[in-house]
């Protein structure tokens, strides 16, 4: 039922799908949070015209699957024109759907900064800009790290969707490796280890840049 | 063909589709439903050997995609000698993995309600049974209903996976017609309105629940009185 | 010295709350050397009491003193560190099986549980259940009485606390005063053999703690009932107790008669205690 050796025989090429996962992850995550926190600001503009869309957006996309929105980019773009590579459509793809979780974030760590901050900025007469960037981000955005930190996790475990737009990352290589040998237990077993593993790493680390934020506050 | 000719002749042929996808947010969330509150509820046990499992099924289906948990359960289990249909398969993996996440949300609730009350019903000397059945999780419900509701939404959109095991839900539905019409923009556009109208319903549905619950719910009455 | 009431009382009237084996009329409730800590704190420290069937026994003392654990123990809600507690001459938290003593099991603990009855400070009443209801929950789903009888049951005891009219209200409807009437026949609705009743009055505002009282007056004049009360009520534990036990860093430091307690306290600080509870007035 197991064979230990065949295990070993296809770790490395495990391993080297498994980086195609972690570089989609990092870039994603990476247009999520700037994504994010410009949908969360848009959100609180004071202008109808940035408000509505991006509630709209951001409710649109947390209500349809990421499947979907996936297959929407990379079958419908090339038909406007633009033709993406499988892993820049997965990027967008995840790095958009991701974006109407993490503004969400964003709204909940901007609204927890009193409401005296704002009112202190513009007593000192500073601009909207640097009322953003020097008084509301940097006391909103340490408090939500956690909470992004998990939606990193998350897209890591939805990385596998990417598959479906042929890219090929960890989960399709397993099963690229189970039909060949017609051993699927070994492959698939190992992905999910691999996959479970580096989550609990992660919430590790998360849990620790937590209690460092929370102890320099 | 216009617009609304050509919408209404995707949304026909897609309906199966949907019909399938809600039927399996139904039975994958009733599924679900009943792990969570199993292993939920053994979260909380007092022995530990019932809690320690409870905790490696929610720290493992949460910690794992679902993807490839429907990929074990469909490819892999055969070689132990289960062989699941992608119906059996999809639905096993929507309420395993939603079940976890629906565990912390059972545990959550009940650790928030307030301890006099299971003091008040050991006073009584009721049983840590009836405690729980009768006092414990009647109040337990009305803290736990936003986050299913939530968990609901994202089983929604997780049936979408199922098309990958080749199940012929709404998303693959929508596969196969865009290959054999290639009209991407349309269908397209009219699956995510489709789910998304779909994940809406399950919102007011859970709203109209919360506040009906929240009106001071008498549970039982199974007893007569005159 | 004075000595009031019969010879049972006048035997337990010098300041040791345990009587001699010998001299034992019907002790309800014996606490034997019991210690009770929380991890480094030591609440309760070999604390010795007797409680005869009957009696209503008042216990005073400063916060912190460990009054509400010794109530607490006694319903089972924490268990003693070390010690036995005795509840109508069987032991609570041991049983005796093959002739030896060992750990109770649940169905030991059940039956124990079922002679002591409990009213909170913080009355805990079951917010989704009407008044009528928190009243017979018990009784039908532990006692397995029939639905109607305890219905009936349950309006008389509403009703000898006045709230006959609120049965069918909910929790949140109620005054305090009212929510803590509830549960003081909710409790009642088991038949308990001796009732804890742990600061009742005090998380309520002043001018509900009379009709809360008045309540506890009447079943403490009206019944055999042994009633343990832990108050910072003087006046009303004066007039209503049969016997005083003030509490002071997890020991009795005196106990006797409310007259002598409350008139000629021997020791300073059940004076001291006594100064800083009734100056204020």
């Amino acid at each position: 039922m197991w064979d230990w050796s065949y295990a070993a025989e296809i770790l490395p090429d495990l391993f080297r799908a498994l980086r195609v996962t972690v570089v989609a992850t990092l870039l994603g995550i990476a247009m999520a949070m700037v994504l994010g926190l410009v949908l969360a600001i848009g959100r609180r503009s004071r202008r109808r015209v940035a408000r509505a869309p991006a509630a709209a957006f951001v409710e649109f996309v947390r209500s349809t699957p990421l499947l979907v929105q996936l297959y929407f980019i990379f079958f419908v773009l090339p038909d406007l024109g633009l033709t993406l590579s499988p892993l820049t459509a997965g990027v967008i793809g995840l790095g958009l759907h991701y974006s109407a979780y993490t503004s969400e974030v964003y709204r909940a760590g901007i609204e927890g900064v009193p409401r005296g901050q704002w009112e202190a900025a513009t007593a000192l007469n500073f601009s909207a800009r640097r009322t953003w960037t020097s008084v509301v981000l940097p006391q909103a955005v340490p408090a939500v790290v956690p909470a992004l930190g998990n939606y990193l996790i998350a897209m890591f475990k939805d990385t596998p969707l990417l598959s479906a737009i042929t890219v090929v990352e960890l989960l399709n290589t397993a099963q690229e490796l189970g039909s060949q040998t017609f051993r699927y237990v070994e492959p698939i077993t190992i992905v999910g280890v691999l996959f479970l593993l580096l989550s609990l790493v992660s919430a590790l680390l998360i849990r620790r840049l937590e209690a460092r934020l929370a102890f320099n506050r | 063909m216009t617009l609304v000719a050509s919408v209404s002749n995707i949304v026909e042929r897609l309906l199966p589709g949907a019909l399938l996808t809600a039927e399996l947010t139904v039975v994958g969330s009733l599924l679900a439903a009943a792990l969570a509150l199993a292993a939920g509820l053994s979260l909380t046990a007092r022995a530990m050997p019932v809690r320690a499992a409870a905790r490696i099924y929610v720290e493992f289906f949460r910690g794992t995609s679902m993807l490839v948990q429907l990929f074990w359960l469909f490819f892999a289990l055969p070689a132990f000698g289960v062989e699941l249909s992608p119906l059996q398969a999809g639905i096993l993996a929507l309420g395993l993995n939603i079940g976890a996440y629906g565990a912390e949300v059972v545990r959550g609730a009940v650790i928030a309600v307030p301890k006099g009350q299971a003091e008040a019903a050991i006073a009584l000397n009721m049983s840590p049974g009836l405690r729980m059945r009768r006092i414990i999780l009647p109040q337990a419900v009305v803290a736990m209903l936003p986050p299913f509701g939530n968990l609901l939404i994202e089983l929604l959109k997780s049936t979408a996976l199922v098309s990958l095991v080749t199940l012929s839900d709404l998303t693959f539905r929508a596969q196969l017609l865009r290959s054999s019409t290639g009209e991407t923009l349309e269908i397209f556009s009219v699956v995510l309105v489709m789910y998304f109208v779909m994940a809406y319903a399950i919102t007011l549905g859970v709203r109209g629940l919360e506040r009906r619950v929240s009106r001071g719910l008498d549970v039982g009455g199974s007893w007569k009185t005159s | 010295m004075p000595s009031t009431g019969n010879d049972k009382t006048a035997a337990a009237a010098d300041s040791t709350p345990a009587a001699t084996p010998e001299e034992n009329a019907d002790v309800i409730v014996r606490f034997e050397r019991v210690t009770k800590q929380f991890g480094e704190l030591t609440v309760l420290r070999e604390l010795d009491l007797e409680v005869t069937r009957g009696e209503k026994l008042a216990i005073i003392g400063p916060s912190g003193s460990g009054k509400s654990t010794l109530l607490r123990l006694l319903m089972t809600l924490e268990r003693p560190t070390s010690g036995e507690i005795m509840v109508d001459g069987e032991r609570l938290w041991h049983m005796e099986r093959g002739g030896r003593v060992v750990d109770a099991n649940e169905k030991h603990l059940r039956r124990m549980r079922g002679k002591v009855g409990f009213v909170f400070q913080h009355f805990n009443l079951f917010p989704h259940m009407s008044a009528l209801r928190n009243v017979m929950e018990a009784p039908v789903r532990v006692r397995g009485m029939d639905g109607g009888a305890a219905e009936a049951h349950a309006r008389e005891l509403l009703d000898m606390v006045g709230l006959a009219e609120k049965a069918d209200s909910h929790p949140s409807k109620l005054s305090g005063g009212q929510q803590q009437r509830v549960a003081i026949a909710r409790a009642l609705a088991m038949e308990p053999e001796v009732m804890c009743f742990d600061e009742v009055t005090s998380a309520l505002d002043p001018e509900l703690v009379g009709e809360v009282l008045t309540v506890l007056a009447e079943l403490a004049r009206s019944g055999n009932m042994t009633m343990l009360l832990v108050t910072h009520e003087m006046r009303f534990a004066r007039e209503v107790s049969d016997r005083v036990a003030f509490f002071d860093k997890g020991q009795i430091a005196e106990y006797g008669s409310p007259e002598k307690i409350f008139t000629e306290p021997e020791q300073q600080r059940t004076r001291a205690f006594l100064r800083a509870v009734l100056e204020p007035r």
